[in-house]
């Protein structure tokens, strides 16, 4: 295949010690989340939960002990990873500062922005969001028109942003903003530059938006001349487009990708043993994650070599989220309602109704395939 | 490792210009004739390509079986005119029981599989149920003719007289059968990349509408789906390879099954998107594809098909249990050195 590389990666030798340490911790952590917790996943915010990881030092593994990290492996951390997300474990509330905006930071942050936000990160104590999405630009993120204008020492924010997800809970946002007019239609991409928001600024309105299983999952968030100071700039005025897209292959490499429904497998496998047809559906659904994980390992591994896997990760995301909302119709077929206990039940209705999201956050399955449409060399 | 690589390079540009120079849609349409491809077969055998698998002291290169699914991944790319990964796995499990592979074409039979060329070759190796491995000289042997209608490669069963030798395989009829299912599965892994290769290029020049048909998203769509089955099935594919290195034939059975689930799926959803790609053209006897496409359809059916080993890694996760389900699933080939 025309530039696309999967090469094997093992898990790291510390794998089978981190497992049983997380194992022990998450039975103990999760023994009353209810099935509705474990169908949002990583979706799930729980503060209480993201301080204890963060004081087993599983937030910012990868990062400089002198900002709070463990200077740990990204395969170390990829176990972590999926440990929490195998039991469907509300990792929310540190989940989006440890993928992207930490990562960011190290990059681009100045290093007074490092020293601020990343050892709070690491401690499970700052939730971020992030701020892309706008009523009128979704897929086509780059027309967005929440704009950041020069003001006295800083800049002054209007405008709106919706489908943030948890900003209602969250302390900052890393937003995507428009900084300077496309110089045409075609130079849309220019002009943007990211931003770190407070979340509690004078001029923030954010009202929750529920969902369709009645959740306050995502939000719209009004700007009204909100002030953010010069020092929360992020990297470099005019690069945002650059910056954000280089994020979306963190976002889009981890195995929160195949993941998000395997919880109900787990949950419905023992009452599916009198059920003649199950075998063979779920030696499928075993094959197939099987093989997604090894994709997602060998995603893994190449951004720990410092490799940018942006259209790998987008052909991992996409088989992924075809899988994960998959096993629920899957499970559905096999379920016979008078025989499968109401917390299962229960699970299903509710990964039924969030698989919806799967292929739509981080990037929708159109958006993705023709991502690796190019990369086949189709224009 | 790094010489394994190495190896494996070498070998997969031997095989991709062996069957660029000699192979080719003429070769295969003539195989489906029932004609040997006789020019092949020496090329490949002065290589030294049919005993890589078995050990230098028996003549082999001691390739590995991540480096075979490679070689075999290149087989497929040029629709596998030849039964060379048959006959290398033949002379795989001829070493493992303890008899020396002979030159020549060794024919693989596995329990109730037809067998490939089975008339053409000049040895056979027979594993049955137990794990016994029975060696057959050519002339002892009836065959019938059982050539699989949708590929039409040529395929016997037989009827054996007295054997050669016979041998034990350490890992027992399990291995031999594991085997034969990665060989297809890599087959249809390299027969899937050639054909979705095959229709990019048509969808970047056939032009409709004033242009070419790659640059409408309806097409571009569907190819995606198509590369990421391919991906897949050839991960799969490499895992399972990796998987037998390390824990031997035997005890590979959860990723080689994988393997061929995935491929086998790959083939149906891909195979399908080849076809709408290239539409009426691809149709044809004339054009290329079906030579591809029938093949990794066909090869679903050899040595388990998907239903088959998905019922079987299915039943052995119902019986583990739910509590088991994840960490059986990051145990297979963790700790212990990832061995």
């Amino acid at each position: 295949m025309p530039g696309l590389r999967f090469d094997l990666r093992d898990t790291p030798p510390e794998a089978p010690a981190l497992r049983a340490e997380l194992r022990t911790f998450l039975a103990e952590a999760g023994k009353d989340w209810p099935p509705r917790v474990r169908a949002y996943s990583w979706m799930g915010f729980d503060r209480e939960f993201s301080r204890e990881v963060g004081k087993r030092g599983w937030i910012g593994m990868t990062w400089p002990k002198a900002y709070g990290g463990g200077e740990r492996t990204a395969l170390e951390r990829y176990v972590v990873l999926e440990e929490m997300l195998a039991v469907g474990a509300p990792v929310a509330a540190h989940w989006i500062g440890d993928r992207q905006s930490g990562p960011l930071l190290l990059r681009l942050g100045t290093e007074e922005q490092r020293r601020e936000f990343l050892p709070r990160i690491c401690k499970g104590e700052l939730a971020f969001a992030i701020g892309l999405s706008e009523p009128d630009s979704g897929s086509d993120l780059a027309s967005l028109r929440t704009k950041a204008e020069r003001a006295p020492g800083g800049w002054r924010i209007n405008g709106r942003k919706v489908w943030t997800t948890n900003a209602h809970r969250c302390d900052f946002m890393i937003a995507l903003l428009r900084t300077s007019p496309p110089p045409d239609p075609k130079g849309k991409h220019q002009g943007l530059s990211q931003f770190l928001v407070d979340l509690r600024a004078s001029g923030i309105a954010i009202r929750p938006i529920l969902d369709l299983a009645g959740e306050e999952g995502f939000n719209e968030i009004t700007f009204d001349d909100v002030f953010v100071p010069d020092s929360l700039l992020v990297g470099k005025e005019g690069e945002g487009w650059k910056q954000a897209t280089a994020e979306l292959a963190f976002e889009r490499a981890g195995p929160e990708r195949y993941l998000s429904s395997l919880p109900l497998l787990t949950a419905a496998l023992d009452d599916l043993r009198d059920e003649p047809a199950a075998p063979e559906v779920v030696g499928r659904l075993l094959a197939r994650a099987g093989t997604l994980r090894q994709m997602s390992l060998a995603v893994a591994g190449m951004l720990q070599d410092g490799i940018t896997p942006e259209r790998e990760a987008a052909l991992v995301k996409d088989a992924g989220n075809d899988y994960e909302q998959a096993l629920p119709e899957r499970l559905r077929d096999l379920m016979d309602p008078a025989r499968t206990p109401p917390e299962v039940q229960e699970m299903l209705a509710d990964v039924t109704m969030v698989a919806r999201s799967y292929s739509l956050r981080g990037g929708t399955r159109e958006i993705l395939r023709g991502i690796i449409a190019r990369q086949l060399g189709l224009r | 490792m790094a010489e394994d690589e190495g190896l494996r390079g070498i070998l997969i540009e031997q095989v991709d210009r062996l069957l660029t120079d000699s192979g080719g849609p003429d070769v295969l349409r003539a195989a489906e004739r029932g004609e040997w491809p006789e020019a092949l077969w020496a090329e490949a055998e002065a290589l030294g390509l049919p005993l890589a698998l078995a050990p230098e002291a028996m003549g082999g290169a001691g390739l590995g079986w991540e480096d075979a699914v490679a070689v075999w991944q290149a087989l497929g790319r040029h629709g596998a005119a030849l039964p060379l990964a048959q006959s290398m796995v033949a002379a795989a499990l001829l070493a493992l029981a303890g008899i020396e592979p002979p030159a020549g074409y060794v024919a693989l039979a596995l329990p109730g599989e037809p067998v490939a060329w089975g008339r053409r070759a000049a040895h056979v190796v027979a594993v049955d149920e137990a794990g016994q491995v029975a060696f057959h000289e050519a002339a002892g042997i009836e065959w019938r003719r059982a050539a699989d209608p949708l590929s039409r490669e040529p395929a016997d069963r037989p009827t054996y007289g007295a054997s050669l030798r016979t041998g034990r395989l350490p890992g027992g009829a399990e291995s031999a059968g594991n085997a034969g299912t990665l060989l297809h599965a890599a087959l249809i892994a390299g027969a899937l990349e050639a054909a979705l290769d095959m229709a990019v290029d048509y969808a970047n020049t056939r032009k409709q509408f004033g242009r070419p048909i790659g640059a409408f998203q309806a097409v571009q769509q569907q190819l995606a789906v198509c590369a990421s089955e391919a991906a897949a099935a050839a991960v799969a594919c490499a895992a399972a390879g990796r998987a037998a290195d390390r824990r031997g034939l035997e005890g590979a059975g959860f990723e080689i099954g994988s393997a061929k689930v995935v491929a086998g799926e790959a083939a149906g959803t891909g195979g399908a998107i080849v076809h709408q790609v290239f539409a009426a053209i691809g149709f044809t006897d004339d054009h290329p594809l079906h030579l591809f496409t029938r093949r990794m359809w066909s090869w679903r059916n050899a040595a388990g098909a998907e239903r088959v080993w998905a019922r079987r890694i299915g039943e052995a996760a119902l019986a583990r249990g739910g509590e088991a389900l994840w960490p059986d699933l990051t145990a297979r080939g963790e700790g212990r050195g990832n061995a």
